[in-house]
């Protein structure tokens, strides 16, 4: 696009610039400051250095949350990314469904996340929740509250459900962008469901795989609200993601110090991992 | 390569047709011949873009059937047909290489890698992409990208027909002259049927052997350019072809003339069907003789269009239009004169034909 | 009085525009005919105000408006896309700038009416413009840039989405149209065969150049360079280079062309000549016209006329002759160059003609 310089433009752009800065540069100046100090209240701070970043990375507790993040981010992208490409294929094109297919798909993402939370909470107990109590009917032994297995499963049971939608919107917008000429002459050409899917879906849907990889990635890594409902990060710790076990120490123990140090890693891991994303997806993208 | 055979069609794109105007296509029947270079001509909404989607099988026809070389194809698909089709929009698979692209259709049938890999390298000879083989689609320019589009039909050796939809829409002006002799060229080497949709003349009458005019969802005539140009069945087709298109006017005939106002105008021969109905005469801007002699006109605009000019003027208080020479003159009181063995004379639109 | 000063453009490490200057009158119709990309878009952004030159002046009426975003100008845009306001009537279509501007009712109404009628589209104005044909809704958008009364009126290839006999029909119009409305109009299209129907002046643009501008039909017959002659030509301009040597261009093959008697005093070196499609004929048009032998490629036959593809030495020319002529294929045919309409170019591109003969 070409682009009109006016120095003028500088000025609209002020606004939002302090808001940034209160919203986003201020808080994290002072977090900054809290995770290289030491306090015991009282507005008393003492200089720490490095000493908790050394004490966190040292720590298995942060490790295994860790871990745990990134595995539930791969699980739930690895589920998400397909399915969602898979409905958004094979909603309606054209027709009164359309606009059912939008709506219904719409409706998960408009639901508050301590809500979701709450639904699957009931949802999955066994004595009066529609799922818990049919999989127990069934003779499965389920019981998120007591097994980690099933903690996990009905975390990512809950996190498929609301943000698969999100998926299939993105690539729906993308398919519906195609022109028919493209279908029609792959039909000429004789082109497989597979070859259409491969040369024509996927190459025009890249753009918004890749918005739709990022955000999921960092919403999952930065996943807290639902967990925190359905599970409170048990049974034990199995459900304790770096967020939960963040709130954990700033909130529960109070340690300000290494709840800032954590803090910071946690943000700077996000940060270089959609980095790391977005490069190697537009590389692949302008590479083909 | 094949001949097709429309035989009655009939479409409506609404479920339940009543009356002739809820019908896109009235009723083709026409067959094109093998190794014919058809174009079908008319305005936007004429129905032509429609009897091409019937014959590529995109649309499946309210009645009628459609026949390859005398085989009843109606009911297969587009795949089975085996036909190739050129859009208006270059369709290319963007994240191929050009050689890819051609080599596509070819794996998608089960071909053998080295029968692919000759034929590609034929039709890359023939289209002139050879030097761009290995390079990705994507960046290449509208005309080679419409070029991709003909090579993946000219690649499989057992095409019935290629269709052409209005394919050098997107082209510029200098390379529309490139790639339509191409096109010819390509035509005389190689005999493929081809037919060809679009609403602008010099493509169609350049390009094709036979010009299908349609209108309003019929066929209004076929023929030669030199046919559509001098013999006009259709006052439509007379104003449709040529630019500017034919002066009609409204006129009496009494035997060997016909009477325009005050003026008297001779036929090459008295018309042979009845003179009832509306009659209207008919003469190309080519064939109106700018001189001092002949009927009196009005000069309202002389347009200087570089090769030629044209002549803007009124006689009897109706439009009509000359063309001139490149460095003719409008003399100081200008009359006309018709050429009168290229008028044409039409009873409600449709042309009559004259006697001795 | 639009006036635009050494403007350059660049985008990126691309010049789009290319120190152009260029002087537009009151009441003129001003065509810039070049192909795509050659620069018509961007050039139509800077005179409009939606783009800022990266160097060089946009001057209105005398006064400088290089920085003044489009919103305080008073500019008129049609574009290729129809563009209407679809839940609109034509009527408010086109009084919708009429409203903005704060006019009142009885000269809206008078104006609308005036516009509708000057455009054909009287009986439309209770219409939506969807409910209109192609040439009907781009009928409408012109009415709309038409009656806000701009100073400066921009059409980029509004004729391009229209099909062959609308856009010959709108086509015919226009000058009138323009002529009644007596503002700077300034028209883009990549069809040489636009720019002489419609007249007026043309500036041909090449690159993000200005290769020249005049009046239409002088930049035809005489361009000032090969690039101009070649923008300008449809069928495409033939060409042959040839060396002058005394009263004569010479080719291996067996050319000898005289040199016009103007070009007598040019220095003996290689010229590219070049002459129009139709100034190559079948039948001997002047005594001192020139036989060539060429081989047929291709016959076009549009009815009234052939273009007739030669092949001569190793160049591609097209002939356009009356009536229709058929010739087999590689077929070699005798045909006539006329001296009398040769364009002659140097080694550089410009016309060997001195300039005081191109003005004249």
């Amino acid at each position: 696009m070409e682009k009109t310089w006016n120095n003028k433009a500088w000025f609209l752009v002020l606004p939002v610039l302090v808001l940034v800065a209160f919203s986003a540069v201020i808080p994290l100046m002072t977090v900054v400051n809290y995770s290289v100090q030491d306090t015991f209240g009282n507005n008393v701070f003492f200089w720490a250095g490095t000493e908790w970043f050394e004490e966190l990375l040292s720590s298995d507790r942060f490790w295994q949350a860790m871990v745990r993040n990134l595995v539930f981010s791969f699980i739930i992208l690895a589920i998400e990314i397909p399915l969602g490409i898979f409905i958004a294929l094979n909603m309606p094109k054209k027709g009164w469904g359309v606009p059912v297919c939008l709506v219904l798909m719409a409706l998960p993402l408009l639901i508050p996340w301590n809500v979701v939370g709450t639904i699957w909470q009931v949802f999955g107990r066994g004595d009066i929740g529609l799922l818990g109590y049919s999989l127990r009917s069934l003779g499965f032994d389920y019981n998120y509250v007591n097994d980690p297995y099933d903690a996990w499963v009905t975390v990512i049971l809950m996190d498929v459900w609301h943000w698969t939608s999100l998926v299939v919107l993105l690539c729906y917008a993308g398919l519906v962008s195609i022109p028919d000429a493209y279908y029609q002459a792959a039909k000429i050409d004789g082109a497989s469901r597979w070859a259409i899917f491969r040369y024509i879906q996927l190459p025009k849907m890249n753009r918004v795989l890749l918005i739709a990889v990022l955000l999921r990635f960092m919403d999952s890594f930065m996943i807290y609200t639902e967990p925190f409902v359905v599970t409170g990060g048990g049974p034990g710790n199995s459900t304790t993601f770096l967020s939960i076990d963040l709130v954990k120490i700033a909130i529960g123990q109070f340690d300000l110090g290494p709840a800032a140090a954590m803090s910071i890693v946690y943000f700077l891991i996000v940060l270089l991992m959609s980095w790391v994303f977005y490069t190697v997806m537009t590389n692949y993208d302008s590479g083909q | 390569m094949a001949r097709i055979d429309c035989n009655h069609i009939r479409h409506a794109y609404g479920p339940h047709p009543k009356s002739d105007k809820d019908y896109a296509l009235k009723e083709v029947h026409h067959a094109f011949e093998d190794g014919g270079a058809y174009a079908l001509l008319g305005p936007s909404g004429c129905g032509k873009t429609t009897l091409l989607n019937i014959i590529s099988g995109l649309l499946h026809p309210s009645h009628g059937e459609l026949l390859f070389d005398g085989r009843d194809v109606t009911n297969l698909s587009t795949q089975e047909r085996n036909i190739a089709q050129v859009f208006q929009f270059p369709v290319i698979y963007d994240t191929m290489t050009v050689y890819d692209n051609l080599a596509f259709p070819l794996r998608n049938r089960g071909v053998p890698e080295t029968d692919v890999d000759r034929k590609v390298r034929e039709t890359l000879e023939m289209t002139g992409l050879a030097d761009m083989a290995r390079r990705k689609a994507r960046g290449l320019t509208a005309d080679q990208k419409q070029k991709i589009s003909l090579g993946r039909g000219l690649v499989r050796s057992d095409v019935n027909a290629i269709l052409f939809d209005e394919p050098l829409t997107v082209i510029d002006p200098h390379m529309k002259w490139v790639l339509r002799s191409q096109l010819k060229q390509l035509h005389r080497r190689f005999g493929f049927t081809m037919v060809y949709v679009t609403h602008d003349q010099t493509e169609a009458l350049t390009f094709a052997e036979n010009v299908v005019v349609m209108y309003e969802g019929e066929i209004v005539q076929i023929g030669s350019p030199a046919e559509l140009f001098e013999r006009p069945k259709h006052t439509f087709v007379g104003y449709f072809i040529g630019s500017p298109g034919m002066n009609v006017m409204p006129v009496a005939v009494e035997g060997r003339n016909a009477r325009l106002g005050s003026q008297t105008i001779e036929l090459p021969g008295a018309p042979k069907a009845g003179t009832a109905g509306a009659i209207e005469l008919g003469i190309r801007p080519e064939y109106v003789r700018l001189g001092r002699d002949g009927m009196a006109v009005k000069i309202s605009k002389v347009e200087d269009v570089g090769r030629h000019k044209v002549v803007r003027a009124s006689l009897e208080g109706r439009e009509i239009a000359a063309v001139i020479g490149e460095d003719g003159t409008v003399p100081a009181e200008p009359k006309v004169r018709f050429d009168p063995a290229r008028i044409n004379i039409y009873a409600d639109s449709w042309r009559v034909e004259m006697g001795a | 009085m639009l006036e635009l000063r050494n403007v350059t453009k660049t985008v990126g490490a691309a010049e789009h525009i290319r120190d152009v200057s260029l002087t537009l009158q009151h009441g003129s119709l001003n065509v810039l005919l070049g192909p795509t990309l050659s620069g018509k878009t961007s050039l139509m952004r800077l005179m409009a105000g939606l783009d800022v030159p990266a160097s060089g002046s946009v001057w209105f009426d005398g006064k400088d408006v290089t920085g003044m975003p489009v919103q305080k100008r008073n500019v008129a845009m049609v574009y290729q896309q129809f563009i209407n306001y679809p839940a609109m009537t034509v009527y408010e279509n086109i009084a919708s700038p009429l409203r903005v501007a704060g006019a009142e009712q009885a000269k809206i109404d008078r104006e609308v009416r005036d516009t509708a009628a000057l455009l054909k589209l009287t009986p439309y104005l209770d219409r939506t413009p969807l409910n209109l044909s192609g040439g009907q809704q781009q009928r409408t958008a012109l009415a709309r840039a038409i009656v806000k009364n701009a100073g400066l009126v921009l059409l980029d290839e509004p004729l391009a989405n229209l099909d062959y006999k609308l856009r010959e029909e709108l086509r015919a119009e226009l000058p009138r149209i323009f002529a009644a409305a007596g503002t700077i109009f300034v028209y883009a299209t990549t069809e040489p065969h636009e720019a002489l129907l419609l007249g007026g002046n043309t500036a041909t643009l090449s690159e993000g150049r200005i290769t020249q501008f005049g009046p239409t039909i002088d930049v035809f017959r005489k361009p000032n360079d090969l690039v101009t002659a070649k923008t300008f030509a449809d069928p495409p301009l033939n060409t042959i280079v040839l060396k002058k040597s005394g009263s004569s261009f010479l080719l291996d093959g067996g050319v000898n062309l005289p040199v016009p008697a103007d070009l007598a005093g040019i220095a003996d070196t290689s010229y590219t000549i070049g002459f129009q499609p139709h100034h190559l004929s079948l039948a001997r048009p002047s005594p001192s016209a020139v036989s060539v032998k060429a081989k047929v490629s291709v016959t076009e036959i549009t009815g009234s006329e052939s273009f007739v593809h030669l092949d001569f030495a190793d160049v591609r020319w097209v002939m356009l002759e009356h009536g229709i002529l058929v010739f087999e294929p590689d077929q070699v045919i005798e045909v006539f160059i006329d001296p009398r309409h040769i364009m002659v170019f140097d080694a550089s591109g410009r016309s060997a003609t001195p300039p005081q003969m191109l003005a004249a």
